[in-house]
């Protein structure tokens, strides 16, 4: 009856054969996927270095870039400088919006509402997380830019919208780590829910905020789409306006204008502005996940 | 390695006790002149549409260490987190009867559930330091109800009380994290009296800590009544008969598929494990409850 020799020698009997080569295919794929991925990255990045790397001076990263356009063929002068300055100031305008209503919106959620209502409002996030960037930017063009102009605050709003969701949801989610346990102990001394929340629980989910925030940053400090229709009539010459009246140069808008522009030294600025973008999303990227590998260590001992 | 070697000692002759039952002696807080602190009547308590508790009525003295012991899942927590309003962040949390507290009934609609847990503190099963510092860990709720006067000395005072001040004190501004479980529990229960509570609820405190540190607590808690009221659920029935005057028996009664947690008993300790009234009391106290 017993289909196999239980006495025989400990090699692979029945089908075990064809499941081995199945696992092996299977393993294999896998792992081919994902060198693949960790190639296409490596590939990216090597590419963008090496056509952005010779450009990159001091002027190139503090002048203006009108001084180029003009004297198309010569040797590089003028740069991304007020590029640089505006995507800054526009940024960091926008995550001073996105990030308190993005906590607020999480605190809501994991601490606050009851499922009837948490239901309904992660929805709406989930939608938001998925409206294109360029539907975004569309509406406040018609709301604010048309009668007004442009101006780089209204960019900013645009990348707020963007980042609402994604701060919320990173929020939410180290907020939901902090253990019930923690809370209760609070309660049970005599502290209300919104001083447990502020003392206790926001700052052992801190860590996940930061993270949070600093990815959202990064996808927002790459969005093209809103200062593209936003904050783009810009004097390029000028060094920088002010933000909340008038458009404001940026790095996305410049790799845009460099490209188009035609020449070769100008599609070499525009590799120079994509390594400097490129450089600033990697480095939020690499602190955001040294600050959450901190938080969790802190966490937990 | 942490502990010292006077709490072992004493330790030794508590593990080594034999493992028939030591009962509490009678102490000078008779439960006749004892002062009720909280009276429940005939009380109900359901989640959504399920009766988890019915018909509990048992008064609790005061300076009593007071013992709830019964079968997983017969009531216990619930019945001790009604006491301090911890159930109300609970969906579908209901209770019906009477639950008074020093003659004020705690589910009136006046009542501030913030007070009532300010005056009635709790301790729980798995020990839950703050991630933060020792000294923080208890410093924190008074600097938050406006007790910052002689702050250092609350702790110090807190720390003693808890019997665990000279574990402590050389590495206050150290993470709470680091210590022992048992030593993380009574950081617990040093944080509970840190603000002077008038009753302190213990849920199953023990049971995440080995002998040793249990016997610490229990020490603890000969100590403690002096000053406040305690309420302590327990799976361990030896513990339950060294530390209370009184215990209460609760089980489950299943009929028609639901199971719902009863009041069995509620006695003298002594009475209670030697002489109860009740068939399944016996049954549980003696190990042949099924
Ligand atoms: N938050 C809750 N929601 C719904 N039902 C609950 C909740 N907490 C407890 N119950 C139910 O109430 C009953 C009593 O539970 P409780 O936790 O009070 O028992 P217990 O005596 O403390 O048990 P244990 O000894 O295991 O801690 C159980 O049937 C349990 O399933
Ligand atoms: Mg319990």
């Amino acid at each position: 009856m017993a289909s196999v020799d239980y006495s025989g020698p400990l090699t692979p009997t029945g089908n075990l054969r064809r499941r081995r080569v199945v696992d092996r295919l299977a393993r294999g794929s896998a792992t081919a996927a994902a060198v693949l991925a960790v190639a296409i990255l490596l590939i990216f990045i090597y590419s963008i270095v090496q056509h952005g790397a010779s450009v990159i001076s001091l002027s190139f990263l503090t002048k203006n870039p009108l001084e180029t356009f003009s004297v198309s063929g010569n040797a590089p002068v003028g740069g991304i400088g007020n590029a640089i300055v505006g995507s800054l100031l526009i940024v960091a305008i926008g995550t001073a919006i996105a990030l308190p209503i993005g906590v607020l919106i999480a605190l809501f959620l994991t601490e606050f509402a009851s499922p009837r209502w948490a239901g309904p409002v992660r929805l709406a996030l989930d939608l938001l997380y998925g409206l294109p960037s360029i539907v975004i930017a569309l509406f406040l063009y018609g709301l604010l830019v048309v009668g007004h102009g442009q101006a780089g605050v209204y960019a900013s709003l645009a990348l707020a919208i963007i980042m609402v969701p994604l701060i919320a949801r990173t929020t939410g989610e180290s907020l939901g780590l902090v253990p019930k346990e923690l809370r209760d102990a609070s309660l049970a001394l005599g502290i209300s829910r919104w001083r447990t929340t502020v003392g206790l629980t926001i700052p052992s989910a801190f860590g996940g905020i930061v993270t949070g925030t600093v990815l959202a940053v990064a996808r927002a400090a790459g969005e093209t789409a809103p200062v593209l229709l936003l904050s783009s009539l810009a004097n390029p010459t000028q060094t920088s306006g002010s933000v909340f009246s008038q458009p404001l140069n940026n790095l996305p808008y410049d790799i845009y204008n460099f490209s188009v522009e035609g020449g070769a030294t100008n599609f070499a600025k525009a590799w120079g502005a994509a390594l400097v973008l490129v450089t600033f999303v990697l480095v939020a990227n690499f602190t955001a996940r040294a600050l959450h590998a901190r938080s969790r260590r802190m966490m937990s001992r | 390695m942490d502990e010292s070697p006077a709490e072992v000692d004493v330790t030794m002759s508590q593990v080594a006790a034999p493992l028939a039952i030591e009962v509490q002696e009678a102490s000078e807080n008779d439960a006749a002149t004892g002062e009720v602190v909280f009276d429940l009547h005939d009380v109900n308590v359901y989640y959504g549409q399920a009766l988890a508790v019915a018909g509990v009525s048992l008064e609790i003295y005061k300076n009593h260490i007071t013992a709830m012991i019964g079968p997983s899942g017969c009531g216990k927590s619930t019945i001790v987190r009604s006491l301090n309003r911890m159930n109300d962040s609970v969906s579908g949390f209901r209770l019906t009867g009477e639950c008074t507290y020093h003659g004020n009934d705690l589910y009136a609609s006046g009542v501030d559930p913030v007070e009532v847990r300010r005056r009635i503190g709790m301790v729980f099963q798995r020990p839950n330091p703050f991630p933060k510092s020792i000294y923080d860990n208890i410093a924190w709720a008074p600097r938050i109800l406006g007790l910052k006067e002689n702050l250092d000395e609350r702790v110090e005072k807190a720390l003693r009380g808890a019997a665990i001040w000279d574990e402590v004190k050389d590495r206050l501004k150290t993470s709470a994290l680091g210590l022992s479980g048992g030593q993380q529990q009574r950081l617990c229960i040093a944080r509970s009296i840190a603000i002077e509570p008038d009753v302190l609820l213990l849920d199953e405190p023990c049971s995440s800590l080995d002998p040793i540190s249990t016997a610490s607590v229990e020490d603890l808690m000969q100590e403690l009544k002096r000053d406040y009221t305690i309420v302590i659920v327990t799976h361990n029935m030896q513990q339950a008969a060294r530390v209370a005057e009184r215990t209460a028996f609760f089980s489950l009664d299943v009929s028609e598929g639901r199971r719902t947690g009863i009041l069995v008993e509620y006695d003298e300790t002594s009475k209670l494990f030697t002489r109860p009234t009740d068939k399944r009391t016996e049954d549980y106290v003696t190990g042949r409850f099924g």
